[in-house]
């Protein structure tokens, strides 16, 4: 599971001894984020946000877990209970804002992970394991945060849960039967808000546990890197401890700041005031919209406003869907050979022409149902889809890639002793 | 394999010791551990805090109690901090009966005079918690046994209170807690504040 000159655990200490005979686990440390476990020594700070979302994890789980023990999610009580943590349970505000804020930072670190992904095609073989639990992970923390914003059972939780909810409304003969049954009802109400809670306490420690199949997944090939070419050597690598636990640590560090920012100074500035007024079933706040995260995937959906063959609706329901699921097909859609960005030329381009048409995507779902906005949201669409089904298929297999350095030694020294065909000669003799 | 390229060897390292000796390395490694040590620990106090009672239960926690309708040998069950609290009239039997007792004799030894307040003799107010493990006693309701001493008696393990809620048979380790309280007039008292 590791290159062979991983150093080994050796515990000096006759009780850490006694306890790697009997329960290994420190052991297990060791290997996974200890000087046993060689990296490629060129990752830059694109590299840290696996680290950081890991983090924002335990941040979302410990202080979920303690505003569980606050809130009530019964829908006569449960806007006032939010309130109650807010103005009565002793530092209930910061324990929220904390959580809510913290629910933001881990889709911005998501976002980070997976668009370095898409730089550097972390999704090639041998890593497409990693990559397909990955997008799981994201798909299940979408559907967490969502049933996490409906707990607060404010007027964009109320209308949050009736909008998405209706997408099921859209598919064929079964919609609006499987909405009812989703809801426990005909809209949401006390039987929606009560497992929307049982989940969103459920599902952070199914996520946990899917990260640690990813984990587990990642260190069997190890990390790829900047250069996309693999480790050769041992030249190559440096322990995770010290070097990347000192690294994830200032990227840990950029990254608390940032949050505390938001936390201590702006707290509510990625929310919607109107989350501030108890759920009316009888009236839709002027501008419906979910959190900030989620605005692209609301663009495509909103996009469909024609019927063709099938309902508009139902197209809306299945681009939103499939824009995320296209995702799982990104190994075999690339079928280039060279991993990074940086020796991709035409890729690279494309690369910054999709980071431009989801920054747009992100501008239109924040934005009214209107015109020039919805044409705006069907092109950027268009373009969304005709990058992975079409232009990233075209692109990997026109496109020259520029010369790769020998090995990821010679990329960061500018030489490598052993990139010679007598060295080679002599390696093989 | 074994020759690595490009490691630094010992002799290219600046050794960045200052006059005192210390170097940089380790000023910095402390230090980014001390500050992470010192962030954690500050970051467990809110975390901590928010298990104790929280704002509206503390607002709760003074009770007004009007007494001037309890008449002579009656009581009356209230509520302080969600526990039954008793307030009860003495008849000047039961204050004769509770000076009797040798305070020497008893296992938690008080006097009367020391568990109500002066000019108020008449007027016991206990909680209605047995010290025992907490069930509530009987007598301060109509037709509920008082037990042989003429107080309280709880039915939960058979600790029995005289008429100075004292504790006198039973397992009950100390007589029933007064809680502070004081009169802001003659007919009313307030608990929770002394």
């Amino acid at each position: 599971m590791s290159f062979p000159w991983a150093s080994q655990y050796e515990p000096q200490n006759p009780l850490m001894k006694w306890v790697d005979e009997k329960l290994p686990l420190p052991r297990l440390v060791y290997n996974a984020v200890g000087a046993g476990y060689p990296v490629p020594r060129n990752l830059n700070y694109m590299y840290n946000f696996g680290v950081l979302a890991g983090f924002c994890l335990v941040l979302q789980i410990i202080t979920g877990v303690i505003l569980a023990m606050h809130y009530a999610p019964n829908a006569l009580v449960a806007f006032s209970s939010t309130e109650h943590i807010m103005r009565d349970v002793n530092w209930g505000w910061l324990l929220r804002y904390m959580h809510a804020n913290g629910a933001s930072f881990f889709f911005l670190v998501l976002y980070m992970h997976i668009f370095r992904g898409f730089y550097y095609g972390s999704y090639k073989a041998p890593r497409e394991m990693i990559w397909l639990l990955g997008v799981v992970i994201f798909l299940l923390c979408m559907a967490t945060a969502f049933m996490g914003y409906v707990l607060p059972w404010g007027q964009m939780s109320f209308w949050g849960a009736k909008v998405i909810t209706g997408l099921f409304g859209a598919i064929p003969l079964v919609g609006e039967p499987l909405q009812i049954w989703l809801l426990g009802g005909y809209a949401p109400d006390n039987a929606a808000l009560n497992r929307f809670f049982s989940l969103h306490f459920l599902l952070p420690f199914v996520i946990a546990g899917v990260v640690i199949l990813h984990i587990w997944a990642l260190h069997i090939p190890g990390s790829t890197n900047p250069t996309g070419i693999e480790v050769k050597k041992e030249s190559d690598t440096l322990p995770f401890h010290p070097y990347y636990t000192a690294k994830d640590g200032f990227g840990l560090g950029v990254f608390l700041i940032l949050y505390c920012l938001f936390v201590f100074f702006m707290p509510n500035a990625l929310g919607h005031p109107d989350n501030y007024i108890e759920a009316n079933p009888l009236s839709t706040p002027a501008l419906i919209v979910p959190e900030w995260y989620f605005y692209p995937f609301y663009a495509i959906l909103r996009a469909f406003t024609f019927d063709f063959i099938l309902p508009a609706k139902l197209w809306g329901v299945l681009a939103m869907f499939a824009s995320i699921l296209l995702w799982f097909f990104l190994p075999w859609l690339d079928k280039s050979p060279v991993r990074s960005s940086r020796y991709r030329p035409l890729y690279r381009k494309f690369f910054w022409v999709l980071m431009a048409d989801l920054a747009l995507l992100f501008y239109l779902g924040g934005a009214h149902a209107e015109e020039p906005y919805i044409m705006l949201s069907q092109l950027a669409t268009a373009y969304y889809f005709l990058h992975f089904l079409v232009i990233v298929p075209i692109v990997s297999s026109i496109e020259r890639p520029a010369p790769l350095p020998y090995s990821i030694t010679e990329a960061v020294l500018g030489k490598d002793d052993d990139a010679t065909l007598d060295a080679q000669a002599a390696a093989k003799a | 394999m074994a020759e690595t390229t490009g490691t630094a060897t010992p002799d290219t390292v600046v050794q960045d010791a200052s006059d005192d000796g210390v170097r940089r390395r380790d000023f910095i490694n402390v230090a980014a551990v001390s500050a992470a040590g010192i962030g954690g620990l500050a970051v467990i106090y809110p975390f901590v805090s928010q298990m104790a009672p929280s704002a509206d239960v503390l607002a709760e926690s003074t009770t007004e109690v009007d007494i001037s309708a309890i008449e002579q040998g009656q009581a009356i069950k209230a509520v302080f901090r969600k526990q039954p609290l008793f307030v009860r009239r003495l008849t000047p039997q039961e204050i004769k009966e509770a000076n009797d007792v040798p305070v020497a004799s008893l296992r938690d030894p008080q006097t009367l005079a020391e568990r109500t307040k002066e000019g108020h003799e008449d007027i016991l107010v206990t909680m209605g918690v047995c010290t025992h493990l907490g069930c509530v006693p009987l007598g301060a309701a109509d037709g509920e046994t008082r037990g042989e001493f003429g107080g309280y008696f709880c039915p939960c393990h058979g600790s029995v209170f005289d008429t100075a809620a004292r504790i006198r048979k039973g397992p009950a380790p100390t007589n029933l807690e007064i809680p502070d309280y004081e009169f802001t007039s003659d007919t009313v008292i307030v608990v929770g504040q002394s």
